[in-house]
């Protein structure tokens, strides 16, 4: 479904990925675990055409896409959860959500999706009218995951969305991350510092290191992987 | 005390600052995208008054007047104004997205300082006289001894575009991609904004607003030239920055508490520090609240 090819983003003039190589199939849950900096989040941006990669190519369903502005790649169906959940802090919660298919003109259609929204987490319909940036870290999570799906991408990417949650509230963001793979048939990539949780969930997951893939293989053979465990498992 | 003295001065400081209000809104609205001080937005305020003094010039040598002839005045140069709103932002500062900051402002001084200069040429240095366009309106006579008609005009016409103004950024289309914009770029642009559209937008929208701004003034005063953007473009970042730069409604509150507070300071010590009045104020509001008025920040939680 989608398919990095050799890579190479940078800032300014600083490297940040070295021929980064990696595959999602349709359906799966691809995890790229790695520690901070490694690049994780710079694959996700380049993906989205926000910092697109300056050598290499980028297809997605067999098309060119690294080329393409950060609009058109939402418009394909590549949607992505950032970094820090980047909720609009002074906009209601359903205005969240709303902005969130912004691209899509149907409106019983999106009124459809935010009360199927409403309906999966209650705490957002309570707080409908509250200003995004007034919720805690958990319902804000919630809040852009959901968002991300009012634009019913067929790829959903998943920047460190455990980051900053307690133990609870993680273990029930996966298990929506699951059902959401499960129910909506849509593809995840989900890029993890939580290596553990993530392989848990994964199909197969790739490591990185200084802006570099060094591993690749299916989640449950890198849970065991001696290497891994050492580094990211703490094992 | 005199009452009806003071009435009679906050009534002319509201209008006064409904002006100043308009302008500020255009520094306020592209601040809040791009972070910059837009210093040719004077110049855009000037060139729809003057928009407006040649399409009413000509209407009233062809017989037509009155207050039709103004909002079709107003109109016209506030398509012009937008239009220059949105080549000033191609032009001299969409090169320079993502070059330090200081640059597009030097940017924009020369924009401003192009503009003027082009109308001086293009026209005159020289004041031309603003046709009187609004009529004595009989329903005004038992409050003529407080606000004009011309006053009056002014106030119903800002109340109308702020209103106008207040719909649009909250339930349009474009009006929510603007806050989202403002509220986190990176965010807007993975949601699907196409934020340089965004940005056109905001500079055709402050662009409006200061030609009707520029139209109103020019009918009350009477007379326009060139340099007039000057003065006009100072006073109205002053009130932007006043009520909290990048802030919606404390542009508009700014606009407001400044043209009273000059209207007050010139009525009761002395019309010559007028100006004193508004810079001195603009000093004590951001030693007490560096924020500006409204400019606080909204607690994030990360």
């Amino acid at each position: 479904m989608l398919e990095l090819r050799n890579i190479q983003t940078y800032y300014g003039n600083i490297q940040a990925l070295k021929n980064v190589s990696l595959t999602i199939n349709e359906g799966e849950i691809v995890t790229l675990i790695g520690a901070n900096g490694a690049g994780k989040s710079t694959t996700l941006m380049s993906i989205c055409g926000v910092n697109p990669p300056r050598h290499g190519e980028i297809l997605f369903r067999g098309q060119p896409v690294h080329r393409l502005s950060a609009e058109a790649i939402v418009t394909l169906g590549i949607c992505q959860v950032p970094e820090g959940r980047h909720i609009f802090p002074q906009m209601s919660v359903l205005e969240n959500l709303e902005m969130g298919a912004y691209l899509r003109n149907d409106k019983t259609g999106i009124k459809a999706d935010i009360e199927q929204v409403f309906g999966r987490f209650p705490i957002l319909e309570k707080r409908r009218n509250q200003a995004g940036g007034t919720l805690s870290g958990g319902e804000q999570q919630m809040l852009a995951i959901s968002r991300a799906l009012l634009a019913r991408p067929s790829l959903l990417l998943l920047d460190e969305p455990s980051l900053g949650l307690a133990p609870l509230i993680i273990k029930q963001i996966f298990e929506i991350i699951k059902q959401i793979n499960a129910e909506n048939n849509t593809t995840v990539f989900l890029v993890e510092q939580n290596a553990n949780q993530a392989l848990k969930i994964a199909h197969r997951g790739y490591v990185m290191e200084n802006g570099a893939i060094t591993l690749e293989d299916k989640a449950e053979n890198l849970l065991s992987n001696e290497e891994v465990k050492k580094a990211y498992l703490g094992m | 005390m005199d009452f009806e003295y003071l009435f009679q001065l906050l009534c002319g400081g509201l209008v006064k600052g409904s002006i100043y209000a308009l302008i500020a809104l255009g520094y306020t609205m592209v601040y809040g995208i791009i972070q910059l001080i837009n210093f040719a937005h004077g110049e855009v305020y000037m060139i729809g008054a003057f928009v407006a003094l040649i399409i009413s010039g000509v209407a009233t040598l062809s017989g037509y007047s009155g207050l039709s002839v103004l909002i079709v005045a107003a109109v016209v140069a506030a398509i012009y104004a937008a239009a220059y709103g949105f080549t000033l932002e191609k032009i001299a500062y969409r090169p320079l997205r993502g070059a330090p900051r200081l640059s597009p402002l030097i940017s924009a001084i020369g924009a401003s300082i192009f503009l003027m200069n082009y109308v001086q040429l293009a026209q005159t240095p020289d004041f031309l006289p603003f046709p009187e366009l609004v009529p004595e309106f009989e329903f005004m006579e038992p409050l003529l001894q407080y606000v004009s008609s011309v006053d009056m005009v002014i106030l119903v016409m800002t109340a109308l575009t702020m209103v106008a103004l207040t719909v649009l950024i909250k339930y349009t289309k474009i009006g929510k991609a603007m806050r989202a914009t403002q509220q986190d770029q990176v965010m807007a642009r993975l949601v699907g904004i196409n934020v340089d559209r965004v940005i056109s937008a905001t500079f055709v929208i402050g662009s409006v607003l200061a030609a009707i701004g520029g139209v109103l003034i020019a009918s009350r005063t009477g007379q326009i030239n060139s340099a007039i953007g000057f003065m006009a473009g100072i006073k109205a970042f002053t009130a932007a920055v006043l009520g909290g730069i990048g802030n919606i409604p404390g542009a508009v509150l700014g606009g407001l508490v400044l043209g009273v507070a000059e209207t007050l300071g010139a009525g009761y010590i002395s019309s010559a520090y007028e100006d004193v009045f508004a810079f001195g104020l603009l000093v004590l509001i951001l030693i007490l609240r560096p924020a500006g008025l409204l400019g606080k920040a909204v607690k994030q939680k990360v």
